[in-house]
């Protein structure tokens, strides 16, 4: 057990490159492609369980951890572990995986081989993003989630794709720039890479000249992750990205990649400058506050659907944003949680979206109505992922926001009220949505004679079905593993930070309380 | 008397001139229309047999032939980068004259001669030494550009990289001219010891006009001009092999000429270079639609960013130069191995259009050049990156913050223009119906040594790294 132990991080993170490797060497014919990729996914998501199950609950700091010498000059260690808070990262990545291969059975129909091969390196790279804890490591991965996706947008997308895949490329790679030379300044300073090291050396305020370039460091940090949440001003690559994508690519796009922003904003922009975090978060929450309210009304005037889900992650990132800036228990405990139930909704409506698109080849909303008549169970499904993603008592959505709202009533009631009326705008424009394309008379013939969803796409949303009714009945589940990991990431807040919530609610308390347990 | 062990330490210039002459003597055996593949072979054997009598060398560091030649870490390291490339481009170029139909068995004569004169640049210590090896380089190098004799662009190229590298040569010597009436020995560690402590305005005009000569071969701005023409017109396996080897070797003698000997005087020269080099190089690659251009102005401002490491001047800017050197040469032969192998029979698709589709026509081809392209923007787990991250680290360490935005800007813009090779590579439809040979064997061996070479020094670059952080400290003392 031991070995494993040890070892299982860097077996979940490889073992779909190693498949990919295989892949690569396999003859071309699809359906075994499409079968070995699953099964690679499959294993994947099983060698991942092992990590909730042997997971120490209530234990701050990292645990699984691997730390090796990787190159002598510059220091830079193979260094991967996992706290509450990327350990369900980690799982939602390799939970949407299998799901994305299903879904991606028919509708990718040319080049397959490359498609999976695509796949499985970009699901090594994003779990390596969440494990890595070296900084240079992280960074290692983090660029190399780039590439994979841009091809599979520009390879596989529809429409304006090369523009898309171009726009999309340029604006995280310029910006993560600002991070590297934000780390090369950490190294040149400390002689290490590792995110423990120079966390303490910060703390302890060993580092010649750093209060002069925190802020600078602070900046170069958040840009490059603002450009990946996306934030308000640089979100204008994700409505393209998304709506050029194939259906796999959409979902992991905001299922998956956007988190890594919002997840490295949590671990280094308040892990390692928690006094810049706090003096930048008046802009940096009314930035997200904007985001929240202008993703929610843009979202509602789209005339593509796709779109329209697209903006609503900008809204719905926006609370996360402003979960993690305020600083309190329950809003960052919230942030993460609204990370794993965007996960789950959001891919969840974009597979939706996926299959409608699969018989119709169209994202406007004019060319449907009335869908209910003839996909019976589609709209089921649909209408039950919609509210999960509005934010239903009982379904995830609705603990996220939840948690987030508190949490920002607690650091600033403006906050609060302001981001609240997300919570109507998004079942504005959801409900909107929802009402022209499934009410009322078919009113295009051509969706008279569309078939209802078959057994391999019903067999790829009940998962997911079920994650979002579990995560919203029993969060505790999952926020006894995250709430220890925030309060430590938030314990060097409570020195410094004057918003200090009444430190005696406990998240359990107050989740236990709201669903009446 | 010379001692023996002399021979020894110029074992692998020896091995690889008698292989140049033996194809030279067997040339004139093949008939006038027959194949020149066993020409091809005799000199892949002989750049083997000089790899080996490099491996041999190590045991036998120090100076030889009244300290003209100087056997260390340093030039071992650049022996094993240009024998390699030269071995990558013979592999290539078996198939490519076939193809072509050049039937000049002096080719491979003229790669094995180049080669001699670009290892004994970075094994001398002599400067007039090293001025003959520069033009053993050199020439061979002219009449490689215009080995494609019915093409009249090929022509063009080999007169202008004559004229005007003859003319940056002529700076070269003038500079070594002025050293010895000022120090009075042309001896790189003997200049070293003369000028500690003491430099007279005359040293100052010599290391500029000996900048100048070698700025000509590493094709840094604003000594470039050429590099865009010739590369266009030269044979692609023989851009492959000038764009890497005499740009390597000559980084080599400029490490010789501005660090071992203390020169002074020449950071503002090298920092504008290297700014111009960077800028230049990296706008005017934006708006090429050939890809054999587009690469000729990537490699000027892939000498900007070894020129950044020049800048930052200590042991870590060296072993940075070094190593990008290397990982600069594995990428770049590489990508112009794929480029001679899809060029087809006079070199006729060579525009971006032409690479429309082809990740679809010829997938393994398209996957191995994006990966070479991938590695030349510098992105992880390719030796790009980490040549580009030591390069600007050791830039931070000499607080050249300036230096160090201006490429870091540059490295994002070029990623535009190499991201739009793979763009229609994958992502745009095919134009027409252009037919792709199977990789033959020779060019599959050469691309497998640049990609395994090029993904080594992206994956586990400690190894690489540390011998050039030794090099540099051999060049140093």
């Amino acid at each position: 057990m031991k070995f494993i132990n040890d070892n299982i991080l860097s077996i979940v993170v490889f073992l779909p490159l190693v498949g990919a490797i295989l892949l690569a060497f396999f003859p071309r014919r699809d359906r075994d492609i499409r079968y070995f990729a699953l099964a690679v996914s499959l294993l994947t998501l099983l060698a991942s369980l092992h990590l909730p199950w042997y997971f120490v609950r209530g234990q701050s700091g990292f645990q699984f951890e691997a730390d090796s010498q990787w190159i002598t000059h510059p220091n830079i260690h193979y260094h991967l572990g996992i706290d509450g808070i990327s350990l369900w990262l980690v799982v939602l990545t390799t939970f949407l995986m299998p799901l994305c291969v299903l879904i991606s059975w028919k509708s990718i129909g040319d080049r397959v081989k490359e498609f999976f091969i695509l796949m499985l390196i970009l699901e090594t790279a994003m779990i390596g993003v969440f494990v890595a804890l070296d900084l240079f490591l992280f960074y290692f991965f983090w660029e190399a989630t780039l590439i994979p996706m841009a091809l599979i947008i520009g390879m596989y997308g529809h429409g304006r794709k090369i523009y898309a895949a171009v726009k999309f490329f340029l604006y995280t790679m310029i910006a993560s720039v600002f991070m590297l030379a934000a780390i090369i300044w950490l190294y040149a300073r400390t002689g290490s890479f590792d995110f423990v090291t120079i966390q303490s050396a910060i703390q302890s305020g060993q580092i010649a000249g750093f209060s002069q370039a925190a802020l600078w460091l602070f900046l170069g940090f958040f840009v490059a992750f603002a450009v990946k949440v996306p934030l308000f001003p640089v979100h204008t690559w994700l409505p393209d990205a998304h709506v050029e994508a194939p259906t796999a690519g959409s979902v992991l796009l905001a299922g998956v990649l956007l988190k890594m922003g919002t997840y490295g904003l949590l671990r280094f922009n308040l892990g390692l400058f928690p006094e810049e975090a706090r003096r930048n978060a008046p802009w940096i929450i009314a930035l997200a506050i904007i985001g929240i309210i202008y993703g929610s009304l843009v979202a509602m005037i789209q005339p593509n659907i796709k779109r329209l889900i697209a903006y609503t992650s900008v809204s719905h990132l926006g609370f996360v944003v402003l979960g993690i800036f305020s600083f309190t228990q329950l809003g960052v405990d919230g942030a993460v949680y609204q990370m794993l139930s965007h996960g789950v909704s959001t891919g969840a409506l974009f597979m939706l979206l996926g299959m409608i698109y699969d018989r119709r080849h169209t994202y406007e909303i004019t060319e449907y109505g009335g869908l209910a008549t003839p996909m019976p169970v589609f709209a089921t499904f649909f209408a039950f992922i919609m509210l999960s993603s509005v934010g239903l008592p009982l379904l995830n959505g609705f603990i996220g926001e939840f948690l987030v709202l508190s949490g920002a009533f607690q650091a600033k009631q403006l906050y609060g009220i302001l981001a609240a009326t997300g919570v109507i705008w998004s079942a504005c424009y959801l409900l909107w949505m929802y009402q022209r394309v499934f009410y009322g008379n078919v009113t295009v013939t051509a969706n008279n004679s569309l078939r209802d969803l078959d057994a391999r796409e019903r067999v790829s949303l009940w998962p997911l079905v079920i994650a979002a009714l579990v995560m919203g009945v029993a969060p505790t589940l999952w926020l006894n593993s995250i709430d220890p990991a925030v309060s430590a990431a938030l314990k060097q807040f409570s020195a410094i930070t004057q918003a200090a919530a009444p430190a005696t609610i406990h998240v359990t308390q107050v989740v236990s309380q709201v669903i009446g347990r | 008397m010379i001692p023996a062990v002399d021979y020894i330490r110029i074992l692998p210039e020896l091995v690889l001139s008698v292989f140049g002459i033996i194809v030279m003597m067997i040339d004139p055996l093949i008939p006038a229309h027959g194949s020149k593949k066993p020409l091809g072979i005799i000199a892949i054997i002989g750049i083997l047999a000089g790899l080996a009598a490099t491996a041999f060398q190590t045991g036998f560091y120090g100076n030889a032939f009244y300290n003209t030649i100087r056997v260390d870490t340093f030039s071992v390291f650049f022996h094993v980068v240009v024998l390699l490339i030269a071995l990558v481009v013979s592999l290539t170029s078996l198939e490519y004259l076939e193809v072509q139909r050049i039937r000049s068995g002096e080719y491979y004569a003229l790669v094995l001669f180049g080669t001699v004169g670009m290892m004994l640049m970075s094994a001398a210590v002599e400067l007039v030494l090293i001025f003959i090896a520069l033009e053993i380089s050199s020439i061979s190098t002219y009449i490689l550009a215009g080995m494609r004799r019915r093409a009249a662009e090929s022509a063009e190229a080999s007169l202008k990289y004559f004229l005007l590298g003859s003319f940056a040569t002529a700076f070269f010597l003038y500079g070594v001219a002025l050293v010895f009436g000022a120090t009075g020995t042309t001896n790189v560690y003997g200049i070293a010891q003369y000028l500690q402590g003491q430099s007279s305005l005359v040293v100052y005009l010599a290391v500029g006009l000996m900048f100048v000569g070698l700025g000509f071969k590493v094709a840094s701005a604003p000594f470039h001009v050429w590099t865009p023409d010739v590369y266009e017109g030269s044979p692609a396996p023989v851009v492959a092999f000038m764009s890497t080897g005499p740009k390597a070797a000559a980084f080599a003698v400029l490490l010789r000429v501005l660090f071992a000997t203390g020169a002074p005087g020449w950071f503002w020269m090298v920092w504008v270079s290297a700014a111009l080099s960077m800028t230049l190089g990296n706008i005017g690659a934006l708006v090429q639609q050939n890809v054999k251009r587009l690469l000729a102005y990537s490699s000027i401002a892939h000498a900007g960013y070894l020129l950044v490491a020049f800048a930052a001047a200590q042991q870590v800017g060296i072993s940075a130069a070094i190593f990008y050197a290397a990982s600069y040469a594995a990428m770049n032969v590489g990508a112009f191995a794929v480029i001679s192998h899809f060029a087809s029979t006079g070199e006729k698709y060579v525009t971006l259009d032409d690479y429309a589709g082809l990740g679809r026509r010829s997938p393994l081809l398209a996957a191995i050049l994006t990966i070479f392209l991938l590695s030349l923007i510098g992105i992880p787990v390719t030796g790009g990156f980490f040549a580009k991250f030591y390069v600007f680290s050791a830039a931070l360490q000499s607080h050249l913050v300036g230096l160090t935005i201006i490429g870091v800007i540059n490295s994002a813009v070029a990623a535009y223009y190499y991201l739009r090779v793979i763009v229609y590579m994958y992502m745009r439809d095919e134009r027409g119906d252009i037919p792709v040979a199977r990789i033959p064997a020779g060019l599959g061996i050469g691309l497998a040594i640049s990609l395994i070479a090029t993904i080594y020094l992206g994956v586990l670059p400690g190894r690489v790294l540390d011998y050039a952080m030794q090099s540099a400290q051999d060049l140093m003392k």
